[in-house]
């Protein structure tokens, strides 16, 4: 466990009733998020949290912070605005999968690709929730809901895989019910120069209750995930039995000691590898033929969208020297009437 | 050397530099302006250029135009030129039709080969008759004296033919009397990392304006009045580098710092390249993914506690609304600058409009007033997007500025002003007395003005919660109370209200024995103002006033307006500001003049219409 800074969790709740459904996953995501806050230690008023529309963008009113619920889609574009305009605030964007990949999808990946330093919540159920049951980009093909009654006939986005596409540098993901992990990524996310995208697995009680049982059955649970650490083995199972290893330009999952495969074989998670290769593949395991990857997947340093800016504006007026406007006026054409 | 020739007093002049897109008439347009301006003459131009950027070389479709008038007394390009440069025929078929009688037109003879006259779809070889023109005509060989000139200069064709247009400039330098050595001043400029052109282009400049010395006999050349200015710094500046620098004097008079959000859009970006240049100032003008992005990174902004302006033109505007409408109900001071061009949809990319009036004023979902504004000439843009910048922050609200392609791109001689010209912008920041008052919600607001009190991010006792939703008079918390809702409708349409109280009234240019104003809005001032004082002048006296605050109107509008028998409203659209006025005020006796065609008015189509009223009112 981190150490504790001068904030508890209480700091960063708001005195507003929380009003997701009970049994909903967004409970789970705002306690550990207020949780992951007080290790990271950023005062209240220092923390903006802004969001766009749908269930999950209700959670800047929980939050004793400076906060912002805006309209549909537009939170990246927002928060992108607001850290640029005061960089000393840290941001944290919250989304859900309709949000931010579907009307909100060109300025998610914008936002990422400027790398503009922000943390990006993708609270992911594969649902749109506020409108009662539509499907989302995220639901899988053939998914029937009450504006596909016959089934989807579309694939949805998978959200590392954008992410990846946009260039990120930093993605983790999570389960709604892993409070530890959850909290873990949150600080990662946190503590990360850059955007940082935290996917959220997320369970939608009403319209699309047991959307990820596949992968949060308490049975098979450990062996259809993996949590993976910087620095440590990729075991998994219930006893860490298995293990990812290397199998020609892809991976595959053993068990130790079992078909000559030894724990040597088996491969050291490296998160801060400026190569994504390997970090796609961790991120698309599906929870099938290997485990579904949670924990930080990639975390890479880069140059920042807003550090960029404030660097050339500190550049260009050392180099020019002016203090106001008519300063720079008069240094370009002119002439006097007198 | 004047004084041999037969010189033409006028008190302004009109010059339109006309041909291909690539052909540089936007450049010795502008050279000819700033040398103009430099000497003392008031300038207003007009540049006129296709939507396509290379058109088919010598298509009609591909001519480029730039029009100026310099002198005194000049408050619009003017109608129609006194000298036409026309460098192909193509340029000479789109553009003679605005010679006045007993004009010149001058023409690069080089370029009026049978293919070039085919190009221009000419039917004959004689397109001067085939055009009825009967304005004197210089038959110039432009491009073979340029190649003459350059022989010796060691570049290749395609360089020598660049300098075409700057032997165009030397000969119209020579018309007016202008400078040489301020022209070649500004070639210098532009050239300086091409020490070759421009020694090319010089060479060329001074050849055009010896070649109208030794021909003088045959055309009669003028002289230019200058006009006694206000002593001052001057520069030459065009409507949207006014309004970006008038952003600038918001943010040093308010202490905010300045933000852009835009994205490239015809004619707007001229405003997003020049506030991307003043990082030197520390203005953060940002490029981004779409129009909606524009506007919300703006209003990000703004929640952190900047100066947050938007920069576009109508299509963008429309993709705009839903996040203009947040920052009504988030009341959050935000400036969207609107360089209106013809539309619907794309429309006229490049030409001048006021068709979005009902758009700026009511196109959002739900009750959703903001402020509108609108400048009247380029260096009324530097005042307007001041007041706008004013008003957004001190009634904590968003302002749309009207601008048009007109103003934006046309361009006259401005004094700098001194920084004291121009007042504080005062933040209505929530008192630092009630900074970390467990009692303060993020709506109170103050009682007279109604305006929200402004507590920037990052400040220790008084983190906050805004949004989209509804929220509750008092308490700020999320509410969907119907009577509330019904409070805060009327609470948000009282702030805008109450504008009214904090900007000028109607200034109105009497007429002895008027019963009828002829009145506008924004950029059709030049215009509407010189027919004006046209009619007085022809007896047939109206008043005039011209509207620069839209939303709301200015407080004596109704009393002023009333003391006319007949208000005649001149605007380039169908009637959008006289359906707006008469709703307000439905017993003015309110009469119309419109034109829709992608251009500005001319001063006599205004005059005849303002006869033609005249005469059916008796």
């Amino acid at each position: 466990m981190e150490e504790q800074t001068v904030y508890t969790a209480a700091n960063y709740k708001s005195d507003q009733p929380v009003r997701w459904c009970p049994g909903c996953g967004d409970h789970a995501i705002l306690n550990s998020l207020h949780k992951a806050m007080a290790v990271v230690g950023v005062p209240p008023h220092k923390t903006a949290v802004i969001s766009g529309i749908g269930c999950s963008s209700r959670l800047p009113y929980y939050m004793n912070s400076y906060g912002f619920h805006t309209i549909h889609g537009r939170a990246a574009a927002i928060a992108t605005g607001f850290k640029v305009a005061n960089p000393e605030m840290t941001v944290w964007q919250i989304s859900g999968d309709g949000d931010g990949l579907a009307i909100g999808g060109n300025h998610f990946i914008h936002a990422v690709r400027r790398n503009i330093d922000i943390n990006m919540l993708l609270f992911n159920n594969k649902i749109y929730g506020l409108t009662k049951g539509q499907y989302s980009p995220t639901s899988d093909r053939g998914f029937v809901s009450k504006s596909s009654p016959y089934g989807t006939t579309e694939d949805p986005f998978i959200p590392a895989e954008l992410v990846f596409g946009a260039r990120g540098n930093f993605f983790a993901r999570s389960i709604d019910v892993e409070l530890q992990i959850s909290q873990e990524v949150l600080v990662a996310a946190a503590r990360h120069k850059g955007t940082s995208v935290v996917e959220i697995l997320q369970n939608c009680v009403i319209y699309n209750n047991g959307i990820h049982n596949f992968i949060t059955d308490r049975e098979y649970r450990a062996e259809r995930t993996i949590h993976l650490v910087d620095g440590e083995k990729m075991l998994f199972g219930k006893n860490k039995e298995r293990g990812l290893v290397r199998d020609g330009f892809l991976l595959k999952a053993v068990e130790v000691g079992k078909d000559g495969y030894t724990i040597d074989d088996v491969l050291v998670h490296d998160a801060h590898c400026k190569s994504n290769f390997l970090h796609q593949q961790l991120a698309m395991m599906d929870g099938h033929e290997l485990p579904l990857a949670i924990g930080v997947i990639r975390d890479v340093e880069g140059l920042t969208y807003n550090d960029e800016v404030d660097r050339q504006v500190e550049e260009v007026r050392a180099k020019k020297g002016f203090n106001t406007l008519r300063d720079m006026i008069l240094a370009g054409e002119t002439w006097e009437v007198k | 050397m004047l004084a041999e020739t037969n010189v033409k007093t006028a008190d302004k002049v009109v010059v339109r530099f006309s041909g291909d897109s690539g052909d540089g008439m936007q450049l010795v347009g502008n050279i000819f302006t700033n040398v103009s301006a430099g000497i003392g003459n008031q300038v207003s131009t007009f540049p006129d250029y296709p939507a396509e950027i290379r058109a088919p070389q010598g298509s009609l479709g591909g001519v480029s135009g730039f029009q100026v008038s310099v002198g005194t007394g000049v408050h619009t390009p003017g109608d129609q030129c006194d000298v036409l440069v026309a460098m192909n025929p193509a340029a000479l078929k789109q553009n003679y039709k605005y010679v006045k009688p007993g004009g010149v037109i001058i023409v690069d003879i080089d370029s009026f080969k049978e293919a070039d006259l085919k190009k221009a779809l000419f039917t004959t070889d004689e397109p001067f008759k085939e055009l009825g023109i009967n304005a004197q005509v210089l038959e110039v060989p432009i491009t073979s004296m340029t190649k003459a000139a350059l022989a010796d200069s060691g570049l290749d064709n395609k360089s020598i033919l660049k300098c075409r247009n700057i032997f165009a400039l030397g000969l119209v330098c020579w018309l007016f009397d202008r400078p040489l050595e301020s022209a070649i001043h500004f070639l210098s400029k532009k050239f300086a990392k091409k020490p070759a052109i421009f020694e090319a282009n010089s060479k060329v400049i001074n050849a055009g304006y010896n070649y109208g010395n030794n021909i003088h006999a045959s055309v009669s050349t003028y002289r230019v009045e200058t006009q006694e200015a206000r002593p001052g710094i001057y520069t030459d500046i065009n409507g949207n580098t006014a309004t970006a620098w008038g952003l600038i004097m918001a943010s040093e008079k308010s202490g905010r710092p300045l933000f852009l959000g835009s994205y490239p859009i015809t004619p707007a970006t001229d405003i997003l390249q020049e506030l991307a240049k003043r990082k030197d100032l520390g203005v953060k003008a940002l490029q981004m993914e779409d129009e909606i992005a524009g506007v919300c990174s703006a209003i990000g902004a703004s929640f952190a506690g900047d100066l947050a302006v938007t920069s576009t033109s109508g299509p963008g505007l429309a993709l705009k609304s839903e996040g203009i409408g947040l920052a009504v109900i988030a009341e959050l001071p935000l400036v969207v600058i609107d360089v209106q061009r013809g539309g619907p949809s794309t429309g006229l990319p490049t030409k001048t409009e006021q068709t979005d009036l009902m758009q700026a004023l009511y196109g959002r979902n739900g009750e959703s007033p903001v402020a509108v504004m609108a400048p009247a000439s380029p260096t009324d843009c530097f005042t307007m997007a001041f007041e706008a910048c004013r008003v957004a922050i001190e009634h904590m609200t968003p302002v749309i500025l009207l601008t048009d392609a007109f103003i934006g791109n046309g361009s006259s001689a401005w004094r700098v002003p001194d920084a004291d010209e121009y007042p504080a912008i005062k933040p209505p920041y929530l008192p630092t007395d009630r900074i970390g008052d467990a009692s303060w919600r993020p709506y109170n607001r103050d009682e007279d003005t109604k305006v929200r009190y402004w507590a920037i991010p990052g400040t220790e006792g008084c983190t906050h919660r805004i949004g989209g939703l509804e929220k509750d008079y008092n308490t700020g918390a999320i509410s969907t109370d119907p009577v509330n809702h019904e409070r805060m409708v009327y609470t948000r349409r009282e702030k805008i209200a109450r504008i009214a109280d904090d900007i000028p009234e109607l200034d109105v240019l009497e007429a002895d024995g008027a019963d009828t104003i002829l009145i506008g809005w924004g950029g059709t001032y030049g215009h509407l103002r010189t027919a004006a004082t046209e009619l007085c002048e022809a007896g047939r006296p109206v008043a005039f006033a011209q509207f620069r605050y839209i939303n709301p109107l200015p407080r004596n509008t109704e009393e002023v307006l009333s003391r006319y028998k007949t208000v005649i409203v001149a605007e380039l659209n169908t009637g959008q500001f006289a359906d707006y006025l008469q709703a307000k005020y439905p017993r003015l006796n309110i009469k119309r003049i419109n034109k829709v065609q992608g251009q500005p008015f001319l001063v006599k189509e205004v005059v005849d219409g303002v006869v033609r009223i005249l005469d059916e009112e008796k």
